[in-house]
């Protein structure tokens, strides 16, 4: 026990000597959260927004009306011909065209059906898939309109039937998109920092000898693993308070659940993280090969974790796929804790999953470290 | 009680580094391993400090086998990497105090075995460890593989890349550390360190070429070595190795030490053959062979 303190109390003395280590440890994270969580963000604003209007009726100037009142269209021009539409578009001038067919008012009127012209822009197929319901959201309210003023000029007795939707979005009323991103990129911040850290400790100490000076020491194996990663478990913590207070100050993300609850949680969370560091450094042999395949995990982690795309999008593979991933649990347990309020008993599978996870990781890491070469 | 070593082969995938090494250390003896770099005397150490596995043969330290008992051996044995690896950013104190701790002891309990060395460095000793002078790193290290007391010290290549002060200094410490009943192990590539051991093997490609004393090595030296001196080294070389009955010819600082394959030799006809070859100043004298002179013609 006096050794593992020991060896605590040095790994320490080392981290905080390290200056350019410090401030990647504390600073850069909590840039990337405020960075980050202002940043990213679904919302497409001031879409640039051209119009072919081949019918030039009032209905077909009261559609474009339509799309100048949106604060998400900045309408820039009344193409006269779709050639030139074309180019602009060609040039990035413009992301979405409209365009309005001949006898857009008189077809509408005489069959009750038309068909509307939308190009829109998709070299960047998120943003292009959102101003796509922006632009249908558009259209459509204005046909309900029109059917409404047609149906009552030509026949009194049917009454127009158009059902609504109305959403209620729970756990994030407004679909604040930095309520569910703080919570996310938090998790991110501690998973990187912790894996990172410790992926490259130990390897540092194959790189300048000292692991072979250590091995040759009756020292045990469980005290020096234990030793080496429980600074790095403590700092994961201490990230984790840091990020929640930060979120709380700045960005105000709501916490329902209890914090113990969190800290429970990400406590055996970040062991599952320090199993995986410690199992890369026992198969590399310098710290440049172990940040490239700690980097490596971390990316397809990170994209397959359902923190920017949802895990109901992606294939079957896919998602049998994110059974494997801790930051996919990571971050249902923070966002289920924090902005709904789950208890012990709702986040029991996701924590027996991580425990799980943590026993199997640590285990092979420890099976794979040998003292003998 | 020192070491033991039976039939010690350790092959690379395709490359031997040791072939059936046998030979014995006696407790309190200062042994030398000498040979060159790539010799296989890294290989050996890792082998007897327990941080490799040979694919054949067996060994003790201080009794233990390096296998069963590699544990025991971790305890007992004291281990000094050719390559500086101590914690660079730990101080001189706080490296100390680490090694001491994980081997469950105190600086004070064994002060008295480092307390040569240690206060030498003792004014540096809050300086971080990589701050420290080579010859300074290498007396660090040596207190943090002594501070466990340890029954047998391994010391692998501890003079290379230190001047020449430092290094003699360093020997005189490793003398008076025998003295205090410690068997020691040291590997080196220098030949003049090896005079200073009790006992020497010359090692070359993993294979042992001889153990003895270093006096009793230059002695089965088989034939008369000449000192021979001439104004163009270059050229007086070049024609020592034409001349029909050369048997080696090595430079050696201002002289060529030269050996003749003939039993018998008169230094005349040498001169007037080199003087023949319009070499002046020609001096020709004998000398007695040192152990590079006995390395050299066993590795030929």
């Amino acid at each position: 026990m006096k050794t593992i303190l020991y060896i605590i109390q040095k790994e320490f003395k080392q981290i905080f000597r390290n200056k350019g280590m410090l401030p990647i440890i504390f600073v850069l994270p909590l840039l990337q959260l405020v960075i980050l969580s202002n940043a990213a963000t679904f919302e497409v604003k001031h879409i640039k927004f051209g119009y072919i209007d081949n019918d030039h009726t009032s209905t077909s100037r009261a559609l474009v009306e339509k799309f100048k009142a949106s604060t998400y269209f900045d309408v820039l021009t009344d193409f006269p011909s779709e050639a030139l539409a074309s180019s602009a578009m060609l040039k990035g001038e413009v992301d979405v065209v409209l365009e309005i067919p001949h006898y857009f008012e008189r077809d509408l009127q005489k069959e009750k059906y038309n068909t509307l012209g939308v190009t829109i822009n998709a070299i960047d197929g998120a943003a292009a898939g959102v101003e796509n319901v922006y632009v249908t959201q558009i259209v459509q309210r204005f046909n309900q309109n029109l059917k409404v003023e047609l149906l009552q000029v030509s026949d009194q007795q049917i009454q127009p039937i158009t059902i609504e939707t109305i959403p209620l979005f729970w756990y994030n009323e407004t679909l604040n998109y930095k309520t569910f991103m703080v919570p996310g990129i938090l998790v991110l911040l501690v998973t990187m920092i912790t894996l990172f850290l410790s992926g490259m400790n130990i390897v540092r100490e194959k790189e300048i000898g000292t692991l072979e000076q250590i091995n040759v020491t009756p020292i045990k194996k469980s005290q020096f693993i234990i030793g080496k990663l429980f600074p790095f478990w403590v700092i994961g913590m201490g990230l984790l308070t840091i990020g929640l207070i930060l979120a709380k100050l700045i960005f105000n993300v709501p916490m329902l659940g209890s914090l113990p609850l969190m800290y429970l949680y990400t406590s055996i969370y970040i062991l599952v993280i320090l199993g995986i560091g410690l199992f890369i450094s026992n198969f590399t042999e310098t710290q440049q090969q172990a940040m490239f395949i700690a980097w490596f995990f971390t990316v397809i982690f990170i994209l397959m974790s359902g923190l920017f795309t949802p895990i109901e999008s992606m294939p079957k593979w896919a998602q049998l796929f994110t059974e494997f991933n801790p930051i996919k649990y990571f971050v249902e347990v923070m966002r289920m804790v924090m902005l709904k309020g789950s208890g012990f008993m709702d986040i029991l599978p996701q924590l027996l999953k991580t425990l799980l996870y943590a026993i199997t990781m640590n285990g092979l890491a420890v099976w794979s470290y040998k003292k003998i070469t | 009680m020192g070491i033991t070593i039976s039939n010690i082969s350790k092959s690379y995938k395709n490359v031997k580094a040791l072939q059936d090494i046998s030979f014995d250390v006696k407790p309190g003896e200062l042994f030398g391993l000498i040979g060159p770099d790539g010799a296989g005397k890294t290989t050996l150490f890792r082998i007897l400090t327990t941080l490799l596995i040979a694919n054949e043969g067996t060994a003790t330290v201080v009794g233990f086998d390096v296998v069963a008992d590699y544990k025991k051996i971790r305890n007992s044995v004291g281990y000094m990497p050719g390559k500086f690896s101590l914690y660079q950013d730990l101080t001189v104190e706080e490296n100390l105090s680490f090694f001491a701790t994980i081997f469950g002891t105190t600086i004070e309990e064994n002060y008295d075995l480092i307390k040569d060395i240690y206060v030498q460095i003792e004014p540096f000793k809050d300086r971080r460890a990589g701050k420290l002078s080579g010859g300074m790193k290498q007396k660090l290290a040596l207190c943090c593989a002594l501070i466990h007391k340890p029954k047998v010290l391994f010391l692998d290549e501890p003079t290379t890349g230190v001047d020449p002060v430092s290094r003699k200094e360093f020997w005189d410490m490793l003398k008076r550390l025998q003295q205090k009943d410690i068997t020691i192990l040291v590997s080196t590539p220098y030949m003049d360190e090896a005079a200073l051991c009790d006992r020497i093997a010359l090692i070359q490609h993993g294979k042992i070429l001889e153990i003895d004393t270093p006096q009793a090595i230059v002695k089965h030296y088989p034939k008369q070595i000449y000192n021979v001196r001439a104004n163009n080294m270059y050229q007086l070389i070049t024609s020592l190795n034409k001349y029909e009955h050369h048997h080696s010819v090595y430079p050696f600082g201002e002289f060529v030490h030269y050996t003749d394959n003939r039993a018998d030799i008169n230094p005349n006809d040498l001169i007037l053959y080199l003087e023949s070859n319009n070499l002046l100043d020609v001096e020709i004298a004998k000398t007695v062979a040192t152990i590079e002179d006995t390395f050299m013609e066993l590795a030929k």
